[in-house]
């Protein structure tokens, strides 16, 4: 079977700070990784290829600039196969519709069988970009996937709903979005380490997908969306913070407050 | 497959409302409130799509009674349980034939899955999470822009906040999450238009197979509905520093736990009672933070809360800035004296 992972590298959000003068991120210094969800979706991959263990390969795509290049090589050095970056001037500014018209562009000339993506990146928070490159590909898809198992010619994926869960038998070709909790990725392997940074990362640019869909349709101008207006949260106005109380004064302070908004 | 909807041919401002187990959730009150104020911008109407298996009718009349003044129906067997597919293809056939201006989706596990595809299949832009939405009145950007649907949504964890359009598609589409949109007043006894559609669907749309529902208890409790969140966080400091917190959360009618991430990163507590941007977004009218610092991402599920206390012993930290009322202390003494305290407050109030 061949397995694509779609990946993407964002910035350690549990790391960025907030500057206190002008309220902006700082983003300076901030590291960037692999996407949880994607990592997990990653993890499964390896281990259905290792359970299978008939030769499935696993292969990692993302798109990004030339940077993004450094997820790729972590994700060879976990032990996928192959890896791809598609990055091109082209490709920039592209919303999630553009995005996934790309990447499944991308999908269609390495090939699949089964495409795992995560439920969704910490930066942009959409969770729009597996199920677009799932209908681009007219593939059935289960997204919210938290358990996986293997059968003899299906998956059966546990789906997860707010208030309970699916078991779904799904046949490959097929997309999966992985949620964090879908598998524990494991570390990078040593020896993979110094083999991940010799090996060769494929690059795709716009010129090898052009053909696959309507270049009017993707990047900046070809995104159905387009961002108008960018704001940091106007700051709230400031509410009081009571120091050096006692148990009953602090006790009392809430109290008073609960009574008033009749909350008790 | 694409289609393209004109924009002068597109009115109305449909919901597609969020079913599960057979009941029409919150969620699509919420977004028939917020439809409702677009609509009479537009001067067009609101229009709630309800898909669903045998009994789905029953859900006709809460719908009616929340302010929406037309109904459709989409009824057949194989739309009992959520499956992509059917769903999708259901949607997309009345998109094509009813030519709506604007559609809401709740950007739940549900709305998340369905609207991305949706939106591709038709080709149309898709605006995930809003916290706002609003008709442009011709000031903002561009004069043309007049009439378009301005999408507010948060970025990075919520402190930058972007606004979308999508100037060149229709319908405009857009996710907006459970308990960002206040609840209308429900009017009992309201009317309205009900319309039945026919889905178009075959049996080959279900190309998956659901094998097993499997009903969780402990994922039961939606803390998005809550009146009060009594929310635990670092300072709590194991599964047991939530024991004082359920206690005191009793004390409040429609008070629940909730949890900052480190406390469910640490399985202390379970994942659907995590408030923030990987969480959920609650706006409860209590929410008291005990022992959480405030990282960004948990403050953006929680910042439109109606009044917030902060129990911390850390007070410069930001969720002590965000708080109505911050109390500088140890949250392991006040909680429990707090909850003895409402205790005797209650009794002193029987007559």
């Amino acid at each position: 079977m061949r397995i694509v992972v779609c990946i993407k590298q964002v910035p350690d959000t549990a790391e960025v700070k907030l500057d206190p003068v002008t309220n902006n991120l700082i983003r300076d210094g901030v590291p960037s990784i692999i996407n949880h969800d994607d990592k997990a979706g990653l993890e499964t991959a390896l281990q259905i290829r290792e359970q299978l263990n008939d030769g499935s390969t696993v292969t990692v795509i993302s798109m990004g600039p030339p940077q993004a290049d450094v997820a790729l090589r972590e994700a060879l050095a976990m032990g996928a196969d192959k890896a791809y970056l598609m990055s091109d001037r082209k490709f920039g500014g592209s919303d999630t519709y553009a995005t996934a018209t790309i990447i499944a562009a991308g999908l269609r000339k390495i090939g699949f069988d089964l495409v795992i993506t995560g439920r969704q990146a910490i930066d942009g928070d959409t969770a729009q970009v597996g199920p677009q490159i799932a209908e681009q590909l007219h593939l059935p898809q289960v997204t919210y996937a938290e358990e996986l198992t293997l059968e003899k010619d299906a998956i059966v994926v546990k789906r997860q709903f707010e208030d309970k869960a699916h078991m779904v038998r799904i046949k490959t070709p097929c997309l999966i979005t992985a949620l964090s909790e879908l598998s524990e990725p494991r570390y990078m392997n040593v020896g993979k380490i110094v083999d991940a940074y010799n090996s060769e990362v494929g690059i795709i640019t716009f010129e090898d997908v052009k053909d696959m869909f309507n270049p009017d349709w993707i990047g900046n101008q070809g995104s159905p969306t387009n961002v108008v207006k960018s704001f940091t949260k106007p700051a709230k106005t400031a509410g009081e913070v009571k120091t050096n109380l006692t148990v009953e004064q602090a006790v009392e302070a809430i109290m008073e407050k609960l009574i008033e908004r009749h909350l008790i | 497959m694409s289609i393209e909807i004109k924009k002068e041919e597109a009115k109305g401002v449909f919901v597609i409302a969020e079913q599960r187990s057979g009941v029409v959730q919150k969620v699509t009150m919420e977004l028939i409130g917020i439809a409702n104020k677009l609509a009479d911008d537009l001067g067009q109407e609101v229009y709630t799509v309800i898909l669903g298996g045998e009994g789905i009718e029953d859900q006709v009349q809460p719908c009616f009674e929340y302010g929406s003044k037309n109904v459709i129906l989409i009824k057949d067997p194989m739309l009992k349980e959520f499956v992509t597919e059917p769903y999708v293809k259901a949607i997309y056939n009345l998109i094509a034939e009813k030519k709506p201006n604007i559609v809401l989706f709740g950007a739940s596990s549900i709305g998340r899955d369905v609207a991305p595809r949706v939106a591709g299949r038709i080709h149309t832009g898709l605006t995930a999470d809003c916290t706002g939405l609003a008709i442009d009145d011709g000031t903002n950007a561009k004069p043309e822009d007049k009439g378009l649907l301005r999408m507010t949504r948060p970025a990075f964890g919520g402190n930058i906040m972007a606004t979308i359009l999508i100037r060149n598609y229709r319908p405009q589409m857009a996710t907006v999450r459970p308990g960002v949109m206040p609840l209308p007043e429900r009017q009992k006894g309201a009317t309205g238009n009900l319309i039945e559609f026919d889905p178009q669907l075959t049996p080959e749309d279900m190309n998956v197979e659901i094998v097993e529902v499997v009903e969780d208890a402990k994922k039961a409790v939606d803390i998005t509905n809550a009146k009060v969140l009594i929310s635990g966080g670092r300072g709590v400091g194991g599964p047991e520093g939530y024991e004082p917190l359920r206690e005191l959360a009793k004390e409040f009618k429609g008070g629940e736990v909730s949890s900052s991430r480190i406390g469910v990163d640490n399985g202390w507590i379970e994942k659907s009672r995590q408030v923030g941007q990987t969480g959920k977004t609650v706006r409860p009218d209590l929410y008291m933070a005990c022992g959480i610092s405030g990282a960004i991402q948990h403050l953006a599920g929680m910042e439109d809360s109606e009044y917030i206390i902060a129990i911390n012993k850390d007070e410069s930290c930001p969720m002590m800035q965000l708080a109505d009322l911050g109390v500088v202390g140890d949250l392991h003494k006040i909680v429990p004296a707090l909850t003895e305290a409402i205790k005797a407050y209650k009794q002193s109030q029987e007559v």
